[in-house]
């Protein structure tokens, strides 16, 4: 089977949909790159190059480059979606969600049910999040969280190259507007994926591991470290499931749960604030759901409750590195009533 | 070319029902039979009525929070608006809209929105459907003379003008936003020479007459229809009513509501020029008040004696596939 990084995925997940549905568009900052200027059309292919060829292959009809205008774009292709196109509107960083939230959370999340099932709003986002490149305060921010919590939405997390294409096949398909948040650490991480179309339903988890002692859940590339930590801890003959959502909503309860009332522990990983996230939301529904399968406290290993600082060091301390997860992993299965 | 006969006696028993069908519901929030809040569009009635008339199902329309008048002038059921706004089974939303979000998407009217400045990005999106599909529909957003200044509005104009999109920003200047004067809070000299600004052209009219309404909605939609791209139009009004229903209206000079509804009743203006070009009679239109009369009261009845919504509805149409 060949093997694409997960940018590469992304790209024909969105090419092969464009071939076989017309309504499919393609619209944000740069997608293609050069417009109005005297030098080349698809110079960028999108910030990070995701983009790259869709705009010769399709034209500038269904490739459309906009100004910098994430209200307009967001806005644009909420109403686009209700009147018979199929928009992927790209939300550069993730950070930028501040400036365009209305649109998302306000309109197109409530169409379907503000004017009673009469309308829909097939329409994907796709947004790149995740720290660690040094970008700052506001262009690194994972903000997973502030759209999992609104009804209406549905949120995809892709970890790999091969969850990608599948995930965004089906959330391009979908009936509803689907945030699909892109790791920006894992554009070049690559595995098998089959030239095919295909689709990855939502809200079923993937085991990437799975074992008997602890449960890990980890929410974007942070199941990756993750997994890393089970394999290493394996050798000590500590037995780890790891589990990867793949969307936070719909999210995979029951996976969670289920494994939870195997091992008893549960340690939750994700690179966002600490204070009402995706690791207390499912840290809630396990105290909750699974209380008396728990033999330790559950654990979260989130990132800290501050902006994310700009100077490397710092920014490392900020983000959850693998040497907090094995620490919680160790706590969990250490801990004595 | 003006309104003739036939198109001034739709517009003038449009223009009625709006007016009939407001002070129906605004009686019935008087009487606590409508819960939550209402803006009403008395007074606007000629602006969605002339708009429309030029308009044809498939062509699009997004609303404000004022949005009752657009969705009856762009055909929306009025029983099923009644029911509701009074949050009776069988309204046009199922009860999960309200008088904010009123909407009839079968025929367009995408829906009120109770975001102000929500709607012009969402028609924006519409115009780009048409234009990528190849259809010759148009799109128009209705917004106040508050919207004019949100940020969304101007990002809106700029990305129909780059995309030349067959949009029409359509700006009803009833001189208040909720209770600060348009005069203080929009800072251009007017709202048509800032749409300008953004690239298109502008034009302005006098939202009482609906001879006029009507006349420069139809320049407005055969320049969006020819492929030129977006346009703007400036309509000045007043409203009769206050920003909500139960509004004192304190910043309101004295007598001043009492005045305009003297000098710009479109209903009045357009009845005494009717009459004076013969393009209708005094019998014709008091037949039309009469049938509207006892349409409105007929769906208010009917939307009285409806059961209300059933409780097991809650989480239906939250998505479209089960979650």
């Amino acid at each position: 089977m060949p093997i694409k990084t997960y940018r590469q995925a992304i790209n024909e997940a969105m090419a092969q949909e464009m071939r076989r549905d017309s309504t499919v568009i393609v619209i944000g900052e740069d997608v293609a790159g050069g417009a109005g200027c005297d030098g080349d059309r698809d110079a960028y292919g999108g910030v990070m190059g995701v983009t790259k060829g869709l705009f010769p292959e399709f034209g500038e009809s269904r490739v459309i480059d906009t100004p910098i205008t994430e209200s307009a774009i967001m806005g644009a292709a909420a109403g686009a979606a209700q009147t018979g196109l199929r928009p992927i509107a790209e939300l550069m960083f993730m950070d930028f969600l501040g400036v365009c939230f209305d649109q998302i959370y306000n309109q197109a999340a409530k169409f379907r049910y503000m004017f009673g099932g009469k309308a829909q709003c097939p329409m994907v986002v796709r947004t790149m999040a995740g720290a660690g490149l040094r970008g700052g305060a506001q262009h690194s921010q994972n903000l997973t969280q502030m759209v999992t919590m609104v009804p209406g939405l549905k949120v995809v997390c892709p970890t790999n190259a091969y969850d990608a294409k599948g995930l965004l096949i089906s959330a391009i398909r979908d009936n509803d507007c689907v945030i699909f948040v892109e790791d920006k650490f894992l554009y070049e991480t690559s595995c098998e994926v089959p030239d095919e179309m295909y689709t990855i339903p939502f809200g079923e988890a993937n085991f990437l591991r799975e074992g008997t002692d602890v449960t890990i859940v980890g929410i974007s590339n942070t199941v990756n470290k993750a997994v890393a930590v089970a394999d290493r801890l394996a050798a000590e003959g500590i037995s780890c499931d790891v589990i990867d959502p793949r969307t936070t909503s719909p999210l995979d309860e029951e996976a969670i749960i289920e494994s939870v009332e195997t091992t008893g522990r549960l340690v939750i990983v994700d690179e966002m604030t600490p204070r009402c996230g995706i690791a207390a939301d499912i840290s809630s529904i396990v105290a909750e759901k699974a209380f008396g399968a728990l033999r330790a406290p559950i654990r979260k290993v989130t990132a800290a409750h501050s902006p994310i600082p700009f100077a490397p060091a710092l920014e490392d301390a900020w983000m959850p590195q693998e040497s907090d997860i094995e620490a919680a992993v160790r706590y969990v299965l250490g801990y004595k009533r | 070319m003006s309104l003739d006969k036939e198109q001034f006696l739709q517009a003038y028993r449009t223009m009625r029902t709006i007016r009939d069908f407001e002070y129906r519901v605004s009686d019935e929030f008087g009487k606590g039979n409508i819960p939550g809040f209402l803006h009403l569009y008395a007074g606007q009635e000629a602006i969605a009525t002339g708009m429309c008339m030029n308009l044809d199902d498939d062509d699009y329309i997004v609303s404000t929070h004022r949005g009752h008048g657009h969705c009856i002038a762009k055909g929306g059921d009025v029983g099923d608006m009644m029911k509701e706004i009074m949050a009776k089974q069988g309204g046009s939303c199922a009860g999960k809209g309200g008088s904010m979000h009123i909407a009839a998407v079968e025929k367009g009217m995408l829906g009120a929105n109770a975001i102000v400045g929500g709607g012009p990005p969402l028609i924006v999106g519409a115009a780009l459907s048409a234009k990528t599909l190849g259809t010759d529909r148009v799109g128009v957003s209705f917004t106040g003379d508050g919207g004019s200044n949100q940020g969304t509005t101007f990002e809106a104009m700029n990305l129909a003008v780059v995309l030349k999109l067959p949009a029409i920003f359509l700006f009803e200047n009833n001189g208040y936003g909720e209770g600060t004067a348009a005069g203080y809070a929009v800072g251009s000299k007017d709202i048509a020479s800032r749409a300008a600004a953004f690239g298109m052209p502008a034009l302005k009219v006098d939202g009482a007459d609906i001879f006029a309404v009507y006349e420069t909605c139809k320049k407005a939609v055969k320049h969006c229809r020819s492929g030129k791209g977006p346009i703007a139009i400036e309509a000045s009004i007043t409203r009769f009513r206050g920003h909500f229903e139960g509004d004192a209206q304190a910043y309101r000079g004295k007598d001043e509501v009492k005045r305009l509804m003297k000098e710009m009743d479109c209903l009045v203006i357009a009845s005494a020029n009717a009459i004076k070009k013969k393009l209708a009679t005094k019998a014709q239109l008091s037949k039309i008040d009469q049938e509207v009369a006892a349409y409105i009261d007929e769906s208010a009845r009917a939307a009285l004696a409806a059961p209300g919504p059933d409780v097991s509805e809650l989480l239906t149409d939250v998505y479209s596939s089960p979650y």
